[in-house]
């Protein structure tokens, strides 16, 4: 069934994507490689997966001052997940989405979730951002 | 969102195409973190100098060439290149280039050229109660917690764009309310000799930046003496770890003279005892090396070493005799490495074979050798990222480890206390 979800929007726009859910914060500086999207901090929980493309849950921000300059990088490059999904505002990644915005007018949608909300979303169930902070939920397809 | 009339001149452009952008950058992050307007700080230090893209380049070009000047004393962070001595380390030179340009960009903003991660241990440190905009993880945590200046975590970017407009959103650590600490760590069962091991430091930090994750502690139980080396090291182990801005230590910091100061009369939310056991897992936890393993490198100095660490290292050499087998890096800053040379302590680290690299950080320039698969480090901060971001196998250990560990030629570490 498909769950409509009220978040607050922090970057807004548009996306749609599988969800790539992760219970514990991430630096993007150190823990993701901007040249894939690969995750390689190896302390996290989905270290090894790639984010390009997909509705990146993450609880929050954490670690280097360097996050802004990873998710800008990626942004430019097309490694950047489609949107990020948290449930703590994490200012380092909105910078990194307000100067990908300014220097080369294209960003990564952000909003934040209640945590109930946000734990609500399964890996994989295809999620919409709106740009007023809705997040729709669909599951993910079990016929196959 | 409320702006002043000059916030409101720089944002339709009366001091340039630069400060505009700067501005307008300020005033979004300030509306997606709900701030409600801006207030002024009178410093700051920038960390987008330190990693070197493509987009990192262009952003700061983009501000140079609008114009754009910094409006209060502005440092930097460690960049991506030692500039006096980066063709000794093979550093090619497209890179370098690349990197002198994005330097040159600072400098032509107005920025003081430290190039050091490690400023609160050099020129220009901020006063008590300063409201600063401070980018680089540890020493957010620093300029909080042992100065007590005021500062956010900055990201990239937003230190540079706050240096310009002298701004920054009215939030966070710039408010005594926020400053309160919000749940106790004590530590318990420690022996004295067990907190001037220096792995305690960065082993009690990485242990440490989980359980708080955005919050601030109150730890109980530090000792009196502790060095600012050693803070600096939990610090910079606990914002890897985690999101940590600031702690409080009690009799220690400078906002905890007791323990209701630092809950600023307040309770605990929440009260969790460390062990010697989780700290000993926490050094263990920091290795993916086992004892024994070969060796290719030593990196020390994350942060940058200061006079302190290069005096200890010196002594440390001189206690151990031999030289290094494998290549040791010692990273610095050039006010400590001018301290370091009058002291005459860089001729002993040379006949050990160390090599000093300035302005830079391993992770930003390439410095280690291709080859290399196992470094050993006596940073928490190095040993967190080193997996990831060097792609090697990583020991962490006491500096007395590393320089035994160098001669060997592979790890070996003193059985933990």
């Amino acid at each position: 069934m498909t769950r409509r979800l009220a978040g607050r929007c922090i970057i807004p726009g548009e996306a749609r994507g599988a969800a790539l859910v992760s219970r514990r914060p991430l630096s993007f500086w150190g823990g993701l490689n901007p040249a894939t999207g690969e995750i390689v901090d190896r302390h996290h929980d989905r270290c090894g997966e790639v984010v390009t493309g997909r509705v990146f849950l993450l609880p929050g921000g954490k670690g280097s001052s360097t996050a802004s300059g990873c998710l800008l990088e990626s942004v430019r490059v097309g490694t950047a997940p489609a949107a990020i999904v948290t449930r703590s505002l994490a200012p380092i990644l909105a910078l990194g989405a307000i100067v990908a915005d300014e220097l080369y007018g294209r960003t990564v949608p952000m909003v934040l979730l209640d945590e109930e909300s946000f734990g609500s979303i399964e890996d994989g169930e295809t999620v919409t951002v709106e740009a007023d902070g809705t997040v729709t939920v669909e599951p993910a397809d079990t016929t196959t | 969102m409320q702006l002043s009339k000059t916030d409101t001149d720089v944002l339709e452009g009366r001091r340039g195409e630069g400060a505009r952008m700067a501005m307008r950058i300020v005033v979004r992050l300030a509306e997606a973190c709900g701030a409600e307007k801006l207030m002024d700080v009178t410093q700051a230090h920038i960390d987008g100098c330190g990693l070197l893209s493509q987009a990192s380049l262009e952003f700061a070009e983009a501000l140079a060439a609008g114009g754009a000047k910094v409006a209060v004393p502005t440092t930097l962070n460690m960049g991506p290149l030692d500039l006096q001595n980066w063709r000794q380390f093979g550093v090619p030179e497209d890179f370098a280039a690349m990197a002198i340009r994005q330097g040159r960009a600072y400098h032509d903003m107005g920025c003081i050229p430290t190039w050091t991660c490690a400023p609160y241990q050099g020129y220009l440190t901020p006063r008590f109660g300063q409201q600063i905009a401070w980018g680089e993880s540890n020493a957010v945590v620093y300029a909080n917690s042992v100065l007590g200046a005021r500062t956010n975590r900055y990201g990239d970017y937003m230190d540079i764009c706050a240096a310009i407009t002298a701004r920054v959103p009215e939030q966070g650590l710039h408010l005594t309310d926020n400053r309160r600490g919000q749940f106790l760590v004590r530590l318990v069962g420690f022996q004295g000799e067990q907190l001037r091991d220096e792995t305690f430091y960065p082993a009690f930090g990485h242990l440490l930046g989980p359980l708080a994750g955005e919050r601030i502690p109150v730890i109980e139980g530090l000792p009196p003496d502790a060095s600012g080396d050693a803070l600096k090291a939990l610090g910079a182990a606990a914002a890897s770890s985690g999101a940590i801005a600031m702690f409080h230590a009690v009799g220690l910091t400078p906002e905890a003279p007791s323990l209701a100061a630092a809950f600023h009369g307040g309770e605990p939310e929440e009260t969790i005892e460390v062990r010697p056991a989780d700290v000993q897992a926490a050094v263990a936890d920091l290795s993916t090396a086992r004892d024994g393993e070969a060796l290719d490198a030593v990196l020390v100095g994350c942060p940058h070493f200061s006079f302190d660490e290069f005096r200890r290292l010196a002594e440390l050499i001189r206690h151990q005799r031999g030289t290094s087998a494998v290549d040791f890096f010692v990273l610095t800053g050039t006010q400590s490495h001018a301290l370091a040379l009058r002291h005459g302590l860089l001729d002993v680290l040379a006949g050990f074979g160390a090599k000093v690299t300035l302005d830079t950080c391993m992770f930003h320039t390439p410095l280690l050798p291709p080859h290399a698969r196992t470094i050993m480090t006596d940073s928490g901060k190095c040993a967190y990222y080193a997996p990831g971001e060097l792609n090697v196998q990583v020991a962490f250990g006491s500096l007395a480890d590393c320089v035994r560990s160098a001669v060997a030629g592979r790890v070996c570490r003193r059985a933990a206390r």
